[in-house]
Formats: structure tokens, sequence, C-alpha cells
């Protein structure tokens, strides 16, 4: 078998063909009915004015994290690249995160 | 099998370190510039509103949430139909290659024109960047992603150009798949922006 035909196997988002580029394409409309209802989930949260702020905030982010991981890995295709890519991909990352931190600190 | 174990790099120069052709490296450091360049927006946002004396407004108490949230389903559908054209176009899908990029590059442009509605909107009841700490962080904000969207939407229709010209045939992917990193980054900065500025 062609490898551009292989079936590829994806733990996440099952099965996935394998192309040209050596990119696996996953079940791009699977991907994007999750993240249609992350979306539709975070309006309704937003709507639990019941809930403590704290715990709003908590689910936001990380539904947030969850949409922004659907489109990097698929729909960016980091799940199926060589890992060095994936690392560069990443690496603004860590300063992000301690910036943002940081300015939070600030306000503890 | 590994998915990335052949790579084909349609007749581009690929980096030997990376494994990967050369535009798409440059394209992945722009956006390692960029994931920054938002974090400093978003590390200013932070500073400005739990250091402000003025009150906060509560979510959707100025901005709308269900028209933004239409819009945000608006983008989302955008970075669909742009995975969507880059997949036609590595199998040499020509019709579905020039469907895709037309439709990502009208679903962009229909995103800008609801943020115009939205902005309109908010200026006719007196909203605008003048109006506080809190007005200000808003347009600054989505205004940076509103242009980084005007920006795609300009690439996108000279991308679409290109593809009913037939310049993505025969396996010449990589300039729809470099474009396609950068449209579905500003969908992903977007999706951390509407957490933060609308919703939060």
């Amino acid at each position: 078998m062609d490898s551009t035909e292989t079936l590829h196997e994806s733990a996440g988002a099952a099965a996935a063909e394998v192309h040209a580029s050596g990119h696996a394409h996953p079940r791009y409309l699977l991907v994007w009915l999750w993240l249609a209802l992350l979306t539709a989930a975070e309006v309704a949260v937003v709507g639990f004015t019941a809930l403590p702020k704290s715990w709003i905030v908590i689910a936001l982010l990380i539904m947030a994290v969850w949409k922004a991981l659907l489109v990097a890995l698929y729909f960016m295709h980091l799940r199926f690249e060589p890992l060095r890519v994936a690392v560069m991909a990443a690496s603004p990352l860590p300063l992000a995160v301690l910036l943002v931190m940081t300015v939070l600190q600030e306000y503890r | 099998m590994e998915a990335h174990a052949m790579p084909y790099y349609g007749g581009r120069t690929p980096e030997t370190g990376l494994a990967v052709y050369t535009q798409k490296v440059g394209m992945w450091v722009f956006l390692c510039s960029e994931v920054m360049f938002f974090t400093g927006l978003i590390g200013s946002y932070i500073i400005l509103r739990f250091g402000a004396s003025e009150t906060w407004p509560q979510p959707g108490e100025i901005l709308n949430i269900p028209v933004t949230a239409i819009n945000t389903f608006i983008l989302i559908c955008s970075s669909v139909t742009m995975v969507k054209a880059f997949a036609a176009s590595e199998v040499g899908d020509k019709r579905g290659t020039r469907l895709f990029t037309l439709a990502t590059a009208v679903i962009g442009a229909a995103f800008l024109g609801v943020q115009i509605y939205e902005y309109s909107e908010l200026l006719g009841h007196g909203f605008g960047p003048w109006s506080g700490l809190y007005g200000s962080t808003f347009y600054t904000m989505t205004g940076f992603h509103g242009f980084h969207v005007f920006s795609g939407v300009v690439c996108m229709t000279w991308a679409t150009v290109k593809a009913f010209r037939g310049g993505y045939d025969n396996g010449n992917y990589q300039g729809l798949e470099v474009l396609g990193l950068y449209w579905h980054f500003v969908d992903l900065v977007w999706i951390i922006l509407f957490t933060i500025v609308y919703l939060i």
C-alpha cells in the first residue's frame, strides 16, 4: 500500500488519513463540532450566576485552553508534525505563562 | 506506521534540522513572535484591569456576548474551510481547493463585518476607545486581532485568485499550508481573547 494512502490511527480523533505532506488528516468536522459545543458551553457557563465567580473563571479558562489545543493539534497539524517542530511551536509558551503568572502575582 | 515517515516537500527546500520545508519553519518562527506579542497585550490587560480604580463592567453589561459568540463560531467555521482547502489541494482536488479557499476568504470577511457592526453599535452607545481603561483595552485587543484577520483575508483573497488560476495544482500545496498556519493561529488567538475580554 502506498504511504500516501495509509490509514493512520490517532488516539484522539479516531482514524486519520496520511497524505503527500506526511500529515495525517483527522476528522475535521468532528473537531469543528467540539469547538462549536465548547463555545456554546462557555456562553452557558457565564449565565450560571449561582456559581462562585472563581469556579466560572476556572471553567472558562479550561474550555479556552481545550479549544486552543484542538486548533493547534488538529487544524495546525502539530499532532502529526515531527516532535522538533512541535517543540519549536511550543517554545514561547513557557515565557508567555511566566509573564502572565508574574503579572497576576502582583494582584494576589 | 508514523504519519510523517516519508515527508514530501513538493520541490521546496527542507530544513535539514527540522525535516520540514523552509517556508513552514519561517511561519512557525513568526507565529512564535506573535504569541509573545499577544501575551504582552494580555499582560497589559491584566495590569490595567486588576489595578484599575474604576469598577470593571460585568460580562454582557456593555459587550454583546451572543453576537460575539456567533462571530466566534463564524471564525471557527473559516478554520474548517481553510484546513479543507489545504486537504483538497494536497490530494489534487482542484474544485475543492477553489471552493474552500473562496469560502475561507468570504467567511473571514463576514467575521470582520460582524466586528464592524459590533464597533458601530458600541460607538453609537457612546462606548469608544476613550471610555476609560475598559474601552481602551477592549478596542486595543480586539482591534489588533481584527487587523490580523484583515491581513489574513487579504492574503486569502490573493490565495483564492491563485487557486482559480491553478496555482495550487500538481502538488503545489505548500503556500496554502503556510497561510493556513497563520489563519488557524488567528482563530486560536480569538478563542483566548473571547474568553478573557468578553466572558471573564
